[in-house]
């Protein structure tokens, strides 16, 4: 495994692409939550928004960076043929997944976290000046705060997890634009169909089912009650999808020829 | 001695071949058929499914049944007719004239203490009351009126979606207010005036075929106080509570045939509570000589809130993606098995090349969503009738634009992704960046904790500005409404929107033809 490890390692730093990409997760996550601090505004106290979730909103958009640095990981090697030279010398194929997937999630993780932290850092400097103060029942963003620290490393997980899930779609896929259409249609696009659907308990079961939206409650530090998963629930619908999509992934590419 | 000339005719190699040569590659590579055929399966599916899995239903004292029709006016457009109405009938030409001199409320507010009724004192901008001329007491039925409104002075509005503003200002003992509403034939003129003798003309309504005898008298109606708050799933959603608007009215004049009688009253629109027999939130009238009293709940207006015919075709939205794989793939796969070189070498004109891809991989996503939107829309509007939810009715024209357009945003949508894909090279890259400028906004816009004015500009200067094409409900500067994306209002005029769109999709290709001819493939 280690060999594996190590190989997959020398590839993914010697492209171009997958330094860029992390620079873009950083970069636009960290952008989107400053964005998202500044505009949304809170008038008087109780304004019911949830300071926390508005801080790391940028996870939202850092995704299809994460997303995308997956995908172009394992398609690159189908595209250019690589992949059976991958695999004359690793037939191991569920260790050489395993290999590229460890790989791809230490990055994500390191750039999450780089992300996650600069997003707090610019919460606790915009969200006051947005009327998030501590006359309207707001403390700033602090780590030190349980629901806060939970919310950040959840975000950082999450951005892990999406990593994986995209991964093992890729797998599954080997095509580089069907793999980001199935990924991001997935992420993306729950909250359309759910709002497609006039039923409130129907809308709340897919809400529970949906990977971004139930992921993405990990960062919901105030309206626990009356959201439909806990917070690490919601995470673990997430993980729930990775598996699945890991599991989907490595069994075709047992199977299949490559 | 002569070079040799081969025999064979020259072949034509004018825009048309190119249009050939480029149907026969798309048609040909099953993958892309498959996804197109896939979008508009999505269409079709996702909009029956969601049909059938939506039901409404309505309380009937407490017995469940189908949700009424919605009432109609003479537009053709929902309305909500409800009302307090004093009124006598009125045979040919007259008129009739009334003093306000008092305009008072009650508004319910967003409960303090949970299941305390928090009613405050006070009148919403848009409760009205004055003078009207109806043709029965039948809700939907043509009329129009002259009024004083909580903030919005005189108005004289007719047949629901008709407003004309008089002279701004409220009503007080101090100064009072006269209005006056004269029929002759089919028009109807309303008047004002501060003392009963210099009058000013509001407005005129002309109400084609009104019957020789009418209903005229007095009225009052408040509309619901719109709140609208944030949604913990993300968006927001609004309710409306109950308000009441009293008017003092005195001085009333009648005159015309049939005229002088007793006067009738009649709580338009009123429902039942939960008994079926006792009216929730009737209107009354409280008389004393001369002095009339009349308290109204309700509105004379369009309906805003239910949601337009467009909600058949969020399909679309899911759709999308697999037009802009497609599209995508249709150039990416070009370079990546390098085909590209033959195709130059065969038609060395590349602006050409890039024109008929973009041509064909428009016309064929038109195509094939043309066909699932014109099957989907009236399909599912049928289911989703059966189940008891109505869509605001919209006329033949609007309907056709709102399917026209929803496969017009899917065509020019893949031109985009196509001009990104030559852009790019690559396919991840080009499909990521497709998605992220079309669809991420409108998912921002839609279902995030973003405020509306942000939504708002995300659907003014992003390609998602396109999507206001499908847009059939029309907002109401008198009515006051949820008017958000979230709701189905967008912030451009549908065919701005889509004039945004595709001025995005011509900039990718203007960039994409000046790569592709100056760089080498």
């Amino acid at each position: 495994m280690k060999r594996e490890l190590h190989a997959e390692w020398t590839k993914l730093r010697t492209m171009p692409g997958p330094g860029w990409l992390l620079a873009g997760v950083i970069v636009l996550t960290v952008a989107l939550s400053a964005v998202a601090a500044t505009v949304v505004t809170c008038g008087s106290p109780g304004c019911g928004q949830d300071s926390t979730r508005i801080g790391l909103m940028g996870v939202q958009l850092g995704q299809a960076m994460v997303a995308l640095l997956a995908v172009l990981t394992i398609c690159g090697e189908y595209s250019t043929g690589l992949i059976r030279t991958s695999l004359t010398a690793m037939p191991r194929r569920t260790t050489l997944l395993a290999a590229k997937a460890g790989v791809l999630t230490g990055l994500t993780l390191a750039a999450g976290t780089a992300a996650v932290l600069g997003s707090v850092v610019a919460g606790r400097l915009l969200l006051p000046a947005s009327g998030f103060t501590p006359a309207h029942g707001y403390a700033p963003l602090s780590l030190a705060d349980g629901p806060t620290l939970r919310a950040a490393i959840g975000s950082v997980l999450y951005l892990g997890l999406i990593a994986l899930f995209s991964a093992g779609i890729a797998v599954a896929v080997r095509d580089s634009a069907a793999a980001t259409g199935i990924v991001l249609g997935l992420l993306y696009l729950f909250p359309l169909v759910i709002r497609m659907f006039g039923d409130e308990d129907t809308q709340r079961f897919l809400w529970s089912l949906s990977p971004a939206n139930a992921g993405l409650m990990i960062q919901a530090t105030t309206d626990a009650a009356v959201l439909p998963l806990t917070p690490w629930a919601g995470l673990g619908v997430l993980a729930a999808w990775t598996a699945a999509a890991l599991l989907l992934g490595g069994l075709l590419l047992r199977r299949r020829d490559a | 001695m002569t070079p040799y000339r081969s025999q064979a005719p020259a072949g034509r190699d004018g825009f048309a071949q190119l249009l050939h040569a480029e149907w026969t590659k798309l048609r040909t590579v099953r993958g892309w058929m498959i996804g197109t055929a896939l979008a508009a399966l999505l269409i079709a599916g996702l909009g029956t499914l969601t049909a059938s899995g939506s039901y409404s239903s309505c309380m009937k004292g407490s017995a469940e049944v189908p949700c009424p029709a919605p009432v109609l006016g003479p537009g053709g457009e929902a309305v909500r007719d409800r009302f307090y109405f004093v009124h006598q009938p009125l045979n040919g030409d007259g008129t009739i004239t009334v003093r306000v001199s008092s305009m008072t409320g009650q508004i319910r507010k967003p409960d303090v203490t949970p299941g305390v009724r928090n009613v405050v004192s006070g009148v919403v901008p848009w409760a009205k009351a004055g003078v009207m001329i109806k043709k029965s007491t039948r809700q939907g039925d043509p009329y129009a009126a002259v009024m004083v409104t909580g903030s919005h002075g005189t108005r004289m509005q007719h047949n629901f979606t008709e407003d004309v503003a008089g002279r701004p200002g409220g009503v007080s003992p101090q100064s009072p207010r006269w209005l006056r509403l004269t029929r002759l034939g089919d028009t109807i003129t309303g008047s004002e005036s501060p003392d009963g003798r210099q009058w000013i003309e509001v407005g005129t309504a002309r109400l084609d075929g009104l019957p020789a005898q009418v209903r005229i008298g007095l009225f009052a109606a408040s509309p619901g106080d719109v709140t609208v708050s944030s949604n913990t799933l993300g968006g927001t959603t609004s309710a409306s509570r109950f308000t009441e608007a009293t008017a003092v009215m005195d001085q009333v004049s009648v005159r015309g045939a049939g005229t002088g009688g007793t006067w009738k009253i009649d709580d338009i629109g009123v429902t039942t509570g939960l008994d079926g027999v006792t009216p929730h939130h009737p209107g009354r009238l409280a008389r004393s000589g001369d002095t009339f009293t009349v308290t109204g709940v309700g509105d004379i207006a369009p309906v805003t809130e239910e949601g337009g015919i467009e909600r058949t075709l969020t399909g679309a939205m899911v759709a999308l993606i697999a037009v802009i794989v497609v599209a995508v793939l249709f150039v990416t796969a070009e370079y990546r098995r390098q085909l590209i070189r033959t195709t130059l070498l065969a038609a060395p004109r590349r602006g050409r090349v890039l024109a008929a891809k973009a041509v064909v991989i428009g016309a064929v996503t038109f195509v094939a969503a043309l066909a699932a939107a014109a099957v989907t829309l009236p399909v599912a509007r049928r289911i989703y009738q059966g189940n008891g939810i109505y869509f605001l009715p919209v006329g033949t024209l609007t309907e056709l634009r709102v399917i026209v357009g929803v496969a017009a945003v899917l065509a020019v949508s893949a031109v985009l992704a196509l001009a990104l894909g030559v852009l790019f090279r690559r396919s991840a890259m080009a499909v990521i960046a497709a998605i992220v400028a079309v669809l991420v906004p409108y998912v921002l816009a839609t279902a995030s904790l973003l405020p509306e004015s942000v939504s708002d500009w995300l659907l003014r200067i992003t390609p998602a500005a396109g999507f206001a094409i499908q847009q059939s409900v029309t907002e109401y500067p008198q009515v006051i409404s949820h008017y958000a994306p979230v709701a189905g209002y967008y912030p451009l005029p549908p065919w701005a929107g889509f004039a945004v769109l595709c001025g995005y999709a011509a900039l990718a290709l203007a960039l994409a033809a000046r790569r592709l001819r100056r760089s080498d493939v």
